[in-house]
């Protein structure tokens, strides 16, 4: 029935290949393939965005996506938003603000929150809520991580240099 | 101070944001094998008998596991050991584990499960607690008070009944909290293994390390020193994640079976049947109250819906009655408790274990009351806030108390003076208060050992490590760790490393539950630290000719406070300690005080100290429709000492929101189709898109305000916060709703359903109330009859009955037919 | 972990490949394009197709193209549609229910022909296989019993697609193409009140468009009804598209329920009670009334059925003060919990 096929893509800006079977999504190959465990899951059934990820620079889950059908696409995960050995200043602000509790919904969310301020630096608290309403959090209330996203546009806006970079599109 | 005090990122933040936290599932080993479990379909049922044949010789499958293999029960009390990691007799609920299945997928196990073939013959299901008052039989357990009784508790302290006949007015009201549940955003996992010496390596999902590796212990027949159980960091746990679970049970003996690492990762839907959530409670209080407001006794009865084991629910049960008097002053009290069995997940510890319920109940008594005597609310709390430094009438001993300061803040800051009873119809405030413990008083396991350690180990290049058995689960106890022994070195938090919930490298503590680590594990890190400083101080006044009581531990170097650039670094200081005394290393232990409560039962409640919160909530309903939506959350929370102000406003939050997701929307529901038709009682929605916890739209703002007033008994004066926050949410709630609209909703979750329900009786001339109409007829059994402290009383109950043994919980009952854990510690 | 069955992918560049495969065996194999329905489905064993098709390949499946009227590919994705100015200018309404469908991250997924292919929904059918067995299955997979009513002939599941009743009520046509040719259907004639047969669509046929007639004199609005702000399909909801004359007279009304039935419901009577009419109060009212008396809801998802019934006439009547230019925005905040 279902058939190992080769999937080439491009994860964190360095190509990849691997050998996957059709029936398996691209939370189950960035996990258990590419060992890029900083992708978490905490439905599988597209009802929580723990599983959040970029492709082609736009938020998708990933437990909700064939990995058959990345081919050739440009994913960007939890572990590929650093540059140049300094974290993202989104990653900055979660750590410094109190956006990441147990830190199980981080991954997902900052990768959310850099898709929202790589299109809109100068997001609104309200426009925040909103792109980050697909991602459920039972830790902190929200409103650490809508103020850590805050604090780390205020950042990128001050260095321009970082509103584009690490960005995979 | 360096530290302490100052918002600051926390010392595990850099791995949270990056990915690099190792939740259970993300460790990976070479040869990991997988495990699934096949769960009954039956809510209660024999098992007959149980062919594995065809699951064996499946392609892949390495093993397949039944309740043969684990005839040792378990569980988290010694008085309530029923638990078997696989079914042996009987299944209890839907989703109790028959058997396992490893294979080399998790796909395959999975399909392999299904070649499992159970017999079962169906018994007699029980949904609710009135059906297990009804039913003696069939008994879901062969131990307990009566029936299906689990537990029955009835205890007074001082003359009740005449102090409430005495009374001006006699409130007696009737409410329902329905059952909840965790919902941690990681579902739990676990890898097992045999290390390269042979011995059993446990990852696992859990909030209590200690209570596994007993439970592996026993179950497993193994000396617990020669398993090694390895806390990883909890994504999420609210209590969900503080007993040992079946399916840890399972893959560690599969693991040895095997030689093999052995992982299993739960699905959504199995998160819910482990649960452990909140119990279903009914309540019935009786309250005789004074024209000024001041109570002259309570009389509190509490029914819980346990579901299918004992897990926590004996002190849950006792939770229930414990707190009302550390709250308010009630002279006189009598609490009855009883906890019952239904085929339904094992309720337990949730975030405020056993207390949110009654709190719920009291504090929208008590704005019943307000409004009867025309008082303000807050007022009429302002005027009964329990003393502090005192005794109560059931032994509680409280310290410091920064209650009313909460309320005034809230008060203040919400602009309650000219909001209650003054907005338009539809709109209103409420207010709540609460207190919880900062950790348990006592022990599970009885015993004289501490309840938290904590071992330092001091390296001549300047590194400080610190080790503790507690478990990081979110609400910031490597933090807390780091930041005290940091405090006392007069280093950074960056300089210390902390090594934690790891049976072989860390010290006990008892685990993160009951909001005691911040408490307990800070007074032993400070312990730990003060020792290190001494030695290091030593060392240094040898050397350099100051004398120690004049040295200063600061920004990283030990210098004389006349001559601050006499001194040496830090890692100097270590160099000279270490030549005096060899290799340095300390150890900080905390045991909490004895407690004056010496009657049954009176184990449950007493704490170091209490934390205080109170809370104001706006809301908006459509009388329409019953709509309701909360724009303004004020909560002001009795901290003693933020140790990271960060971190402490996040757990505030974070209480927060998970009170607005209990008031408002979540509800462990449970369906029973026809009974002519089948047998079945399921979970209702075990997903998270049907059980509904609020996105960051439903989000109101939220105010806070730490109220620091520091306690002796806390680290730098800190107590809880993860949990107490939570509470006067729910009530807070259904008071604003009353004040928007006029009518009473004495049950949680306060959804617009009920709101219009109860409207449209208001309109029909009917009691504007929507909640329960009675509480069930609980035989109770005789009760203790405790003198309170003013009265002379000593502690003790007058009619006491002997103890048999002491064991957990301090002196709950011992019960034929279970196996006792003898403490082995 | 959850994970998918086995089975045969396929990724066809082209409509007319599409519908070759898709005509190999029409009744085991199923198109995927978000995913976003179908996965969930599958990993919950409801749906278990042995060959999927993916449409993501397709590049003529997707794109808006706006002339007189509005012609949308199917698999065009919801967060496309939420973006498009022509979209929002010409009916507000489509808009509006895109924008309220599940989170951002599943309409960056989702599609809008996937939306109107949705499966129905219900509490006893939305469940993994193993709970499903623990009520012996029902119905509408593996087993014969509707637990919502157990004498009913059929399956009572809950349409539970934002975009079918707004596209109903403006009047929409979906194209449908299989290899034996290409059909033109009105979305009110895409479905039955069937929750297994809920669409009229032939399983070898491939939803390629979808087309809005021109909305000149039309205003229309969407009203959602679920519990949260984000994630929740709807349990009730009114679609409403109004034609009125420069006094504000209604010639011509659509009046359509979701979530309350097994497929998108007209409110014929609704409808009539509106034309030659301006909105005044108690037209509005009778409206309300009318269209509360063609909702069914069950007892089959988020909330009781009696204060959802209820709730229909609240949505009519908040849909309609809002087409008369009353100022809703507080009431739209407070029941969807983003300003739309
Ligand atoms: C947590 C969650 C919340 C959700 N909330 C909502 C909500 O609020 N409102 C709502 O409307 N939906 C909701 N959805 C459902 C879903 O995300 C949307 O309906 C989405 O638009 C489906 O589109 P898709 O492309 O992902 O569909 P798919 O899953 O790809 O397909 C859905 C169905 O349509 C068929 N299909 C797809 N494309 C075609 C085509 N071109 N021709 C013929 N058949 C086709 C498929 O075979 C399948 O049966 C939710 C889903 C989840 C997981
Ligand atoms: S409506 Fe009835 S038949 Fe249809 S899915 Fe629900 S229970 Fe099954
Ligand atoms: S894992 Fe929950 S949405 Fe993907
Ligand atoms: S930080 Fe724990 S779920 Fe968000």
């Amino acid at each position: 029935m279902s058939h190992a096929f080769r999937l080439s893509f491009t994860v964190n800006g360095e190509p990849a290949e691997v050998l996957v079977d059709s029936s398996k999504t691209l939370l189950e190959v960035l996990r258990e393939d590419l060992n890029l465990t900083g992708t978490k899951h905490g439905c599988e059934l597209g009802e929580c965005g723990a599983c959040a990820i970029l492709v082609n620079g736009e938020p998708v889950l990933s437990c909700l996506a064939l990995a058959v059908e990345a081919t050739d696409s440009h994913v960007t995960t939890i572990e590929g938003i650093g540059q140049g050995g300094q974290l993202h200043p989104l990653q900055d602000a979660f750590a410094d603000l109190g956006g990441a509790q147990c830190g199980y919904c981080t991954p997902g969310i900052i990768l959310t929150a850099k898709a929202l301020l790589d299109r809109t630096p100068d997001a609104s608290a309200d426009q925040i809520k909103e792109a980050l309403s697909g991602n459920l959090c039972r830790c902190t209330g929200y409103l650490q991580i809508i103020e850590s996203v805050q604090k780390a546009a205020e950042e990128m806006r001050l260095r321009p240099d970082l509103q584009v970079r690490g960005t995979e599109t | 101070m360096g530290v302490i005090g100052r918002p600051r990122r926390r010392t595990d933040g850099r791995a949270k944001v990056t990915g690099q936290t190792k939740f259970a599932d993300d460790i990976m080993l070479p040869r990991t094998v997988h495990c699934r479990l096949l769960r009954s379909p039956h809510p209660h049922a024999k098992i007959i008998s149980i062919d594995t044949s065809r699951a064996a010789a499946h392609p892949g499958v390495l093993l397949v596991l039944t309740g043969k293999e684990f005839p040792i029960p378990y569980g988290v009390l010694p008085v309530s050991h029923d638990e078997h990691a696989l079914c042996n007799d009987k299944v209890r609920h839907v989703g109790d584990p028959v058997a396992a299945v490893i294979a080399r997928t998790e796909t395959i196990a999975g399909d392999a499960i299904k070649l499992i073939d159970v017999v079962y013959e169906p018994l007699k299901t029980i949904a609710t607690p009135e059906e297990s008052l009804a039913t003696a039989e069939p008994r879901i357990h062969e131990y307990g008070d009566d029936g299906n009784i689990h537990k029955a508790v009835a205890m007074q302290f001082g003359d009740v009944d005449a102090a409430i006949a005495g009374a001006d007015h006699v409130f007696d009201d009737i409410f329902f909290f329905e059952g909840n549940t965790h919902l941690p955003l990681e579902q739990h996992a676990t890898v097992a293994l045999k290390d390269p010496e042979g011995k059993l390596l446990v990852y696992s999902s859990t909030q209590t390390p200690h209570y596994l590796h007993r439970a592996l212990a026993k179950t497993l027949s193994i000396p617990a020193a020669h398993i090694r159980v390895i806390a990883t960091p909890n994504g999420g746990g609210f209590g969900g994640k503080s007993d040992p679970f079946n399916h840890e049970i399972v893959v560690a003996k599969a693991a040895l079976m095997l030689d093999r690492p052995v992982k299993i990762a739960l699905n959504r839907e199995e998160v819910f049947y482990c649960h452990r959530g909140r119990h279903p409670v009914q309540m019935r209080f009786r309250a005789g109250v004074n024209n000024d407001g001041t109570f002259t006794g309570l009389d509190l009865q509490t029914l819980l819906d346990g579901g299918a084991y004992g897990s926590y629910g004996v002190a849950s049960t006792f939770y229930t009655g414990a707190l009302q008097t550390v709250t308010y002053e009630i002279p006189t009290y009598r609490f009855r408790g009883c906890r019952v069995f239904t085929n339904k997940p094992a309720c337990g510890p949730k975030r405020g274990h056993g207390t949110p319920q009654a709190r719920f109940g009291q504090e929208v008594q008590i704005d019943k009351i307000a409004e009867k005597l025309n008082l303000d609310p807050a007022d009429m709390r302002l005027k009964i806030v329990a003393p502090p430094n005192s005794l109560t009438a059931n032994f509680m001993k409280i310290g410091t108390i920064g209650l009313a300061e909460c309320v005034r803040k809230v008060v203040e800051r919400s602009d309650w003076k000219n909001k209650h009873r003054k907005l338009p119809y539809g709109h209103g405030v409420g207010i709540a208060c609460s207190s919880y413990l900062s950790g348990a008083g006592l022990p599970i396991n009885w015993n004289d050992l501490p309840h938290s350690g904590v071992q330092l180990k001091l390296d001549r290049s300047g590194g400080v490590t610190a080790f503790c058995g507690a478990t990081e689960i979110g609400q910031g106890s490597d933090d807390v760790l780091v930041a005290c022994v940091a405090e006392v070195l007069g280093l950074e938090t960056y300089d210390i490393r902390a090594v934690t919930g790891d049976t072989d490298l860390t010290p006990v503590d008892l685990g993160s539950y009951s909001s005691r680590v911040t408490l307990m594990m800070g007074n032993a890190a400070i312990q730990a630290a003060e020792r290190a400083r001494e030695l290091l101080a030593e060392g240094v006044s040898a050397k350099l000719n100051i004398p120690k009581d004049r040295l200063v531990f600061a920004d990283k170097r030990v210098f004389d406070s006349q001559d601050p650039n006499n001194g040496c670094t830090f890692q100097e200081a270590i160099v000279f300690a270490e030549a005096k005394f060899g290799t340095l290393g300390t150890t900080g232990s905390y045991t909490p005080p004895r407690p004056p409560a010496k009657y049954k039962g009176g184990g449950v409640g007493p704490t170091p100290t209490y934390s205080y919160t109170a809370a104001i909530v706006e809301v908006e309903v459509d009388p329409e429709t019953g709509w309701l939506t909360v724009p303004k959350v004020w909560i002001g929370h009795d901290i003693g000492r933020a140790l990271n102000p960060t971190l402490v406003r996040g757990q505030v939050e974070g209480s927060v929101y998970m009170g607005l997701g209990e008031a408002l929307m979540e509800e462990s529901a449970f369906r029973r189709l026809p009974a002519r038709l089948s047998n079945a009682l399921v979970h209702k929605f075990p997903s998270i898109l049907e059980y509904k916890s609020p996105t960051s739209l439903d989000m109101p703002e939220i105010f806070t305000d730490l109220i620091e007033h520091p306690d002796p008994a806390g680290p730098f004066g800190a107590k809880e916060v993860g949990q107490g926050p939570l509470l006067p949410i729910m009530p807070a709630i259904c008071n604003a709703v009353y004040d928007a609209v006029s009518v009473r909703v004495d049950e949680i979750p306060c959804t617009p359903e009920k709101i219009l329900k109860a409207l449209q009786d208001k309109a029909a001339g009917k009691p504007a109330r929507h909640g329960p109409k009675s509480f069930p007829d609980i035989k109770w059994p005789e009760t203790l009859h405790v003198t309170p402290p003013w009265e002379g009383g000593d502690g003790r109950a007058s009619n006491e009955p002997e103890r048999k043994k002491r064991t957990a919980e301090a002196g709950i009952e011992v019960k034929a037919g279970i196996t006792i854990a003898r403490d082995n510690a | 972990m959850m994970r998918l069955p086995a089975f045969t992918y396929r990724a066809p560049r082209t409509v007319g490949d599409a519908v070759l495969w898709l005509a190999e065996s029409p009744t085991d194999t199923m198109l995927v394009a978000g995913g976003t329905d179908l996965l969930p489905n599958m990993k919950r064993r409801q749906q278990t197709p042995k060959t999927v098709i993916g449409l993501k390949g397709i590049a003529e499946l997707t794109g808006i193209r706006a002339s007189g009227h509005l012609s949308i590919g199917a698999g065009t994705t919801l967060t496309a549609l939420v973006n498009s100015a022509d979209v929002r200018s010409r009916c507000l309404g489509l808009w509006q229910s895109a924008a309220q469908i599940a989170t951002p991250h599943l309409r960056n997924m989702g599609t809008l022909g996937g939306n109107l292919c949705l499966d129905t929904r219900c509490t006893y059918y939305d469940q993994t296989e193993e709970w499903r067995e623990a009520i012996g299955y029902c119905m509408k997979k593996d087993g014969t019993t509707c637990w919502v009513a157990t004498s009913s002939k059929r399956c009572l599941a809950v349409s539970s697609t934002d975009t079918a009743p707004m596209l109903l009520a403006l009047g929409a046509t979906v194209t449908l193409v299989s290899a034996k040719g290409t059909r033109e259907v009105a979305v009110a004639d895409l479905y039955n009140n069937d929750g297994m047969q809920y669409l009229t669509r032939r399983a070898d046929e491939l939803l390629t468009s979808i087309d809005i007639p021109d909305q000149t004199g039309w205003a229309s609005t969407y009203w959602k009804l679920r519990r949260r702000g984000s994630f929740d399909f709807p349990v009730g909801a009114a679609a409403i598209a109004l034609k009125r004359d420069a006094g504000g007279r209604v010639e011509l009304a659509r009046v359509v329920l979701g979530a309350v039935a097994s497929q998108p419901m007209p409110s014929p009577k609704a409808e009539a009670i509106l034309v030659g009419q301006v909105l005044s109060d108690d037209v509005i009212a009778a409206a309300a009334e009318a269209a509360y008396d063609v909702a069914k809801p069950m007892d089959n998802t988020d909330f009781e059925l009696v204060w959802r019934k209820k709730m229909v006439r609240t949505l009519v009547t908040n849909a309609l003060r809002e087409l008369r230019g009353d100022d809703m925005r507080a009431v739209r905040m407070s029941l969807a919990k983003q300003v739309l």
